[in-house]
């Protein structure tokens, strides 16, 4: 593990209990277990507490705007597609402001890994509403209880065609661990979305509290249920967390469908009969 | 076609389509956009020629991830370009900093149409020329070209990819409705008659490699991402690793270097056509298709016995300072023709500096300025000073 | 603003709607004076927001030097493929031009004694030999033979350069019935004392 970080950059930025470290150690876990060429392997984030991790992984890292993770990564991967590329981002970054790359990645199945830290609001600006927020939860710009509901991030991720779709906490170590080598094992876009406490600006200002008082929180409420639509699993605080390997399937990525139609053997629309698609599509 | 990346011959071309075979000539082999009047045809052909010579089209969501995918590209070690018009422009602004700010080489080409906003979709402007040097936030230096022909549209396509890796900065090509939607002769010559500059990769290993310490001339090698050397590369102020520093220290390091790179070269950089300068009395300053209408104008001075000068800016910026500061003392006026309404004749007048009257012959936007306009405007300008 | 034409500038406006090969027959005219002839051209088109299917229009300037204005205000010759382009344009044509017409398509008003105008069925023409499609290239082999702008022999190539390598043949085809037409048409006009200069 040493190797793989940056130690001169050190000491990092997270909070104390911040989950961002746990993960942040899973993701070098999983580079490790997988086994890809360390020097074809990238991160890509955008901005915020999460997007971090790039400065302190020691594999050519990319630190670029907030929001932006996805189409740099769609650029990088394109142009060298013996990369494997791992795109780190917070719930913010990836999906409020990075939202429509993240539908539009998703939907071209870009082969790329995206870890979504979730840690319910944007902490590196000192705690304010995201799309993940709970309704109800006070954030420093909604102080009186955020007024709109969150939406389901690994159900958007599946209904936007991404291959390989889980959830954990940052409790579920091993499993997360193991969720991001398989992850980073298909071809396509995968997603792996943790929920992680952010104690100084999310916790404090909610009856969650402190890291640890919300890490028994979420132990307490998480229940694993793989292979379940995620549709069916929403993030409902008030009841279960569930949690869960949700997605894993093959579709062709953009670049086996790419080099189709740079050979013009993707066919013609709306009748494909008669026209040979490759049933193995080599990228 | 034996050569297909290098399309030699001669052809009756749009200025569009020019560009494209520009930069595939210079190597470009990857293209991200959106779809934009008047730009859509740059697209269109990449779309058509990059599967041909195995690189990669992609249309984009919208301008600002097609501006991020060129970055990623870029540093996937392929030449990489872009296209647009106004309101896209507007919207890549900020990963143009970013790739201001990493130094990462790439084009952006942009057809510009009148605006504001949405403005005239169809018809011509150079409404965007303070954008492209401002429009980014925080202080820098670019690197602008602005095309007055088909022609020039391939030529300086190819100058744009060479600056962007000898300099290693994102190099705007400030082309115009007009240019790029008018068919002319399009020369393009043979690949090896083709100069092209190629990434300077580190001469260090891995472990001594710094990725912004900079040669003599200001600009770091450039190590692509799968090199081996595991480079780290942020938006933030960085130092000489590519690390992080927040600090005035590190802030001053980075900015002055930036700029640097570009004023200290800008002798290398900068290009103009000088017409008749040696003896005129009034010298009309121009760029892109303006500089058409400039030309005439001169030549229709001069057989009118006035003696009229031209300077044609095929870089627009860094802007030739010390070349319009020069001829401002020697002539009895300048002029500046622009479809908008007033941009870069502020800098022809700050370099003036108050040695000679600078008039701006202006339109809005949606038509070219006629000869006949610039003609009376150097008429009126000798008679003023009379 | 008074408007001056460079000597040896001869302007071309040529109008239709989107998909009839407005743009394409402009385009073959360039090509040809810039490919095939030795001098210059430049093209530029003119459309509407609509960007596609709408009036459009295509401005030719072809000279012995170099065009530096390539907008085309005060045509010389003047090619209307629809009313609407007729009826936009036609106060444009220089005293002394040309009106090239399909009048199956547009109904034209009195047309002034000081202006030469001619009529050419080329979409009829077009449909007769097979794609209505190709009423552009009629209507180029028409010019050809009724004013010496490009020689018909480079307008002949770049025609064959420019239509895809399968239709060459009826393209010719269709140039060569526009061509004949012209040359007829010049030849009735001889005889009735009204001889159609350059």
């Amino acid at each position: 593990m040493e190797g793989l970080i940056r130690s001169e950059r050190l000491p990092h930025i997270w909070c104390a209990g911040c989950g961002i470290g746990t993960v942040f150690g899973s993701v070098i876990g999983a580079i490790q277990k997988s086994g890809y060429d360390l020097n074809k392997t990238a991160i890509v984030s955008g901005i915020g507490c999460t997007a971090r991790m790039a400065g302190y992984i020691r594999l050519d890292s990319f630190h670029t705007t907030h929001g932006r993770a996805l189409p740099f990564a769609t650029g990088l991967k394109l142009a060298n597609p013996e990369l494997k590329v791992i795109v780190v981002s917070g719930d913010g970054d990836l999906l409020a402001i990075g939202g429509n790359h993240f539908i539009h990645a998703a939907r071209r199945n870009i082969d790329i890994t995206v870890i979504c830290v979730n840690n319910l609001n944007y902490g590196m600006t000192g705690g304010q509403l995201a799309p993940s927020t709970p309704f109800g939860a006070k954030t420093t710009t909604s102080v009186t209880g955020c007024p709109e509901e969150p939406f389901n991030f690994c159900y958007l991720a599946s209904a936007c065609g991404a291959i390989y779709v889980a959830r954990w906490t940052s409790l579920h170590i091993r499993r997360l661990t193991n969720s991001i080598t398989e992850a980073m094992q298909k071809r396509g876009f995968g997603f792996v979305e943790i929920l992680t406490p952010c104690p100084t600006s999310f916790g404090r200002r909610n009856k969650i509290g402190t890291a640890l008082e919300t890490l028994k929180f979420y132990h307490e409420r998480s229940v694993i249920r793989n292979d379940i639509d995620p549709k069916e699993a929403p993030i409902d605080f008030g009841n279960n967390i569930v949690v869960g390997k949700f997605v894993d399937t093959e579709r062709p990525t953009f670049l086996d469908n790419y080099q189709l139609s740079c050979k013009n053997l993707i066919g013609d629309w709306p009748d494909f009969e008669g026209t040979i698609v490759p049933e193995n599509q080599a990228g | 076609m034996a050569d297909k990346a290098v399309m030699t011959g001669t052809y009756f071309m749009n200025g569009d389509y020019a560009c494209c075979e520009g930069a595939l000539a210079a190597g470009c082999r990857f293209f991200a956009g959106y779809p934009i009047t008047p730009a859509t045809e740059i697209a269109e052909r990449m779309s058509r020629r990059l599967p041909e010579l195995g690189g990669i089209f992609i249309q984009m969501e919208d301008e600002i991830a097609s501006m991020s995918a060129i970055l990623g590209a870029s540093w996937g070690g392929v030449k990489a370009m872009t296209s647009t018009s106004g309101p896209g422009f507007s919207l890549m602004m900020e990963n143009i900093g970013l790739g201001i700010c990493t130094e990462t080489p790439c084009v952006i080409c942009n057809v510009q149409r009148a605006g504001p906003s949405t403005g005239l979709p169809t018809l011509v402007g150079q409404g965007d020329m303070m954008q492209a040097r401002w429009g980014s936030h925080g202080h820098y230096e670019v690197i602008a070209l602005a095309p007055s022909s088909p022609q020039e549209m391939f030529d300086l396509t190819i100058r744009a990819f060479n600056l962007s890796e000898q300099y290693r900065i994102p190099v705007m090509i400030m082309a115009d409705e007009v240019v790029g939607h008018m068919n002319e002769r399009v020369v393009i010559p043979r690949r090896e008659e083709i100069e092209i500059v190629g990434r300077r990769k580190p001469k260090v290993s891995p472990d001594k490699y710094l990725p912004y310490h900079p040669d003599p001339d200001g600009v770091a090698p450039m190590a692509n991402c799968g090199d081996g050397y595991r480079i780290h590369i942020t938006g933030l102020t960085h130092d000489e690793r590519g690390y992080p520093g927040m600090d005035e220290k590190t802030q001053a390091q980075m900015v002055n270097r930036l700029i640097g790179k570009i004023v200290n070269n800008r002798d290398k950089i900068i290009r103009t056509e000088n017409v008749y300068l040696d003896d005129a009395d009034v010298v009309v300053v121009a760029y892109g298709i303006s500089a058409r209408s400039a030309r005439q104008a001169v030549r229709d001075a001069r057989a009118r016995g006035i003696r009229a000068g031209l300077i044609k800016l095929e870089t627009v910026w860094p802007f030739p300072e010390a070349l319009i500061r020069d001829v401002a003392g020697r002539v009895r006026a300048l002029i500046m023709p622009e479809i908008n309404a007033g941009q870069m004749v502020l800098e022809v007048q700050r370099c003036a500096g108050g040695a000679c009257p600078v008039h701006l012959v202006s339109h809005l936007g949606g038509s070219i300025i006629h000869p006949a306009t610039i003609l009376r405007a150097i008429e009126d300008s000798i008679k003023g000073k009379k | 603003m008074s408007y001056t034409i460079m000597n040896k500038e001869k302007h071309i406006l040529i109008t239709g709607f989107g998909g009839q090969g407005v743009i394409m027959a402009g385009d073959i005219l360039g090509t040809a004076a810039t490919l095939y002839d030795g001098k210059f051209a430049t093209m530029t088109q003119a459309y509407g927001p609509e960007a596609r299917g709408g009036a459009c229009s295509a401005q030719i300037i072809i000279s012995e030097e170099e065009v530096l204005f390539p907008y085309v205000k005060e045509p010389h010759v003047l090619i209307c493929l629809s009313q609407e382009g007729y009826a936009k344009n036609i106060g444009s044509l220089r005293e002394g031009g040309m009106l090239i017409l399909d009048a199956d398509l547009i109904q034209a008003r009195k047309i002034s004694s000081d202006i030469i105008a001619y009529d050419i069925p080329a979409t009829r023409f077009a449909e007769e030999l097979g794609n209505k499609m190709m009423a552009n290239i009629v209507t180029l082999g028409f010019l050809a033979a009724v004013y010496n702008l490009v020689g018909a022999e480079a307008l002949r190539k770049a025609v064959q350069t420019s239509v895809p390598a399968p239709t060459r043949e009826m393209n010719s085809r269709a140039f060569e019935r526009g061509s004949e037409y012209g040359k007829a048409t010049l030849k009735s006009r001889a005889k009735q004392g009204r001889l159609a200069r350059d």
